[in-house]
């Protein structure tokens, strides 16, 4: 794993590099996972507020709009919710992705079919 | 041809489908039988997800509860499809770079503990056996509406066929078989349901139609003239709630969370090949499950009306042909209390007319005049949508017995060979108990399928999210959550649904909130438990917490997957 990338000990680093490069590489991944936590938490925030707020909790102030012949409300709850709740989960996989980029820890080199 | 023959045809086409690509999908080893080698096509495992996923309960009953509880309705419309926000954005990237076979596998090596595993497993086999027995009876029933066969008949059927794909092809059988059974159900779901929208409104996609005017000339919506005709006999109005909103929130709360920690779909994650594969796989399942739960509300809003309109104050003599040709079933059933030959329906003493919820998808293509082929697609789609969550939910159920329980557990010493030979013994026996659950329910079967997403929302969900967001929470405060959860959990239900089902009103219930909420609490109650016991003991050893680090950085997923 990470520790020991090479089998042969004369491909890995000299111990002083190693070092260096594992707090690198750690650090690297500290970074990465409070930036995921940032993009979490913004997304579910939309989560949240669209449906326990929207859809639950502002249901019956939302129904006094129209929207395309529906109450606001009903709508959210019954159909909006749902097509952003898919576009929430493919903007995650978009956006982190970019975000794994920056971090050097993204998957994209490895094999997509076994 | 007969209506008849062609339901036959159809479903015995869809069998031979399924039990070919069983024949040449076959496991040949635990690594195809758990997880399907590891290598389905994110799209392939998307639709996978959603056939295993969508139960003959979203099938045939959902659009028919909610065409009854108007907008309450909402709470399995956001509940069932909110939950793979969850499962997206928490879980399945991080158990996919886990990589391994089962969810008590992450449970067990994250709490280093058997103790630990073996809770999970507890907590597994109970929420998953009652999820299937709801299955197989779904199965019999639509074998029984359609073919006029015995239930029994039709549930032995249907386990023969599951016995044969779960069995020989494990995860690898159920996953393209799944595929097919999605093709199936969404087919037979969409027709009835286009014809319908444009019926009603003259807009062939349903969800557009919802919000359409009635094609009657009248210039009113589909849902003002439906609230309206309600309010007349009585109901509340179709777009009002009647539920309390903290009900609501709970109940939404506690199927979201539940779903997210439903073993038969989180394992479905472990097949993809790495994590960036697991999100986008997320996403594309929630993508053809929403094609269905979008629909399902433009459904019922139809159904509910079409049912005011033709069969309120019509003689009985001129009722619908729909009605009279599902009269027999015992699914609508007339009685005219006021001799007058005409029949009432309404909210009060004076209704006459008795309609099963179920009746709101069967009769759809008799409703909207569609030929017999129709009719017999949407048997093979209420069969495909039921046997599909039955196999997913045996799978996990045979692999948390053979792997979790023997392998890792009672037996460590037996070879690949023979995990994967109890595998296929423990899915055999798995099928023959749900069998049994199907042939002679239990009486709190229909009860309790909606229960199992409240104790998934309380026992798994928490363990694992904090398993991967903590590195605090250690394997005290796991067990003790999980088990508060479920101890919580089912009391509660039971107390409100069998010891004193007579005092199962919001006046009784603890902060208003119905047994079928009561998940959200025993959630929040485990995640305060996790945390508070995790501070009196040590935290976790420095492997778990590397183990930890190790899964919430995507890369290396491919290569850390060999068992």
């Amino acid at each position: 794993m990470s520790e020991q990338p090479y089998e042969h000990q004369s491909e890995n680093p000299s111990p002083h590099d190693h070092n260096d490069q594992k707090t690198l590489s750690q650090k690297n991944a500290a970074s990465y996972w409070q930036a995921n936590l940032r993009l979490l938490a913004k997304l579910l925030a939309i989560w949240f507020a669209l449906s326990f707020g929207c859809g639950i909790l502002l249901v019956d102030w939302l129904d006094q709009f129209t929207f395309f012949g529906f109450k606001l409300g009903f709508w959210i709850a019954q159909q909006g919710a749902i097509y952003v709740f898919v576009a929430l989960i493919f903007i995650y996989a978009w956006r982190i992705q970019i975000i794994e980029r920056q971090y050097g820890v993204d998957d994209d080199a490895e094999e997509s079919s076994v | 041809m007969s209506t008849q023959l062609l339901t036959y045809l159809f479903v015995g086409a869809s069998f031979a489908l399924y039990i070919g690509i069983a024949i040449w999908s076959r496991a040949g080893s635990t690594k195809d039988f758990y997880v399907a080698g590891g290598g389905v096509h994110p799209v392939v495992n998307g639709m996978a997800t959603a056939a295993d996923w969508m139960s003959a309960a979203s099938f045939i009953s959902m659009a028919g509860i909610i065409s009854f509880m108007g907008r309450d309705g909402s709470v399995y419309l956001l509940g069932w499809t909110g939950g793979y926000v969850l499962l997206a954005l928490l879980l399945a990237p991080y158990l996919r770079k886990f990589g391994r076979f089962t969810v008590p596998d992450f449970i067990g090596e994250r709490y280093y503990s058997k103790t630990a595993r073996i809770v999970a497993v507890i907590c597994l086999i109970f929420v998953s056996f009652t999820y299937v027995a709801g299955q197989m009876r779904g199965v019999g029933i639509v074998f029984s509406r359609f073919l006029e066969v015995e239930v029994e008949t039709g549930v032995i059927i249907g386990m023969a066929v599951v016995f044969m794909y779960a069995v020989l092809g494990g995860m690898k059988g159920i996953t393209y078989t799944q595929v097919a059974q999605y093709c199936v159900l969404i087919f037979a779901y969409m027709v009835p349901a286009i014809f319908i929208s444009i019926m009603i409104t003259g807009n062939p996609i349903p969800q557009l139609g919802f919000g359409s005017e009635v094609a009657d000339g009248s210039g009113l919506s589909v849902l003002e003239k439906l609230d309206g005709l309600l309010s007349d006999l009585g109901f509340g109005n179709y777009t009002e709630g009647s539920k309390s909103t903290i009900d609501v929130f709970a109940i939404t709360a506690a199927l979201m969370f539940g779903t997210a920690g439903l073993p038969h779909v989180l394992v479905r994650f472990f097949t993809v090949p790495k994590v960036s594969d697991a999100r986008k796989s997320a996403g594309y399942a929630l993508a053809f499950i929403a094609i269905l739960y979008t629909t399902a509300p433009a459904v019922a809003s139809f159904a509910r009306l079409n049912l005011v309109d033709t069969v309120h104050n019509t003689s009985y003599e001129q009722a619908p042909q729909w009605f009279s040709n599902w009269e027999s079933t015992g699914l609508v059933g007339w009685q005219d209390k006021n001799d007058d030959g005409l029949m009432q329906y309404s909210a009060g003493a004076d209704n006459e007319v008795t309609i099963d919820r179920d009746i709101m998808v069967l009769a759809n293509p008799e409703i909207a005049n569609l030929p017999g082929w129709v009719i017999a697609l949407v048997a093979a789609g209420g069969v495909a949508a039921a046997l599909s969550t039955a196999a997913g939910l045996l799978l996990v159920i045979s692999s948390s017995v053979s792997h979790d329980l023997l392998k890792q557990t009672l037996m460590p010493a037996i070879t690949e060979k023979q995990e994967l030979l109890f595998a296929r013994i423990a899915a055999a026996v798995a099928v023959c108990i749900a069998g049994l659950f199907g042939i002679y329910p239990p009486a709190f079967v229909a009860q309790v399928v909606a229960f199992a997403f409240g104790l998934a929302a309380a026992s798994l969900f928490p363990a694992i999210l904090l398993g991967i967001f903590s590195k605090r929470v250690n394997k005290e405060g796991a067990i003790a959550g999980m088990l508060l959860g479920l101890v919580f959990t089912f009391s509660y239900i039971v107390y409100f649904k069998f010891v004193s089902p007579e005092l199962n009103s919001a006046e009784h219930w603890w902060l208003g909130i119905s047994p079928e909420g009561i998940g959200f609490i025993g959630m929040l109650l485990n995640i305060g438990v996790a945390f508070g016991v995790s501070r009196f003991y040590a935290p976790p050893p420095a492997e778990v917490q590397n183990l930890v680090d190790n899964i919430r950085i995507p890369s290396g997923a491919a290569i850390a997957q060999s068992h």
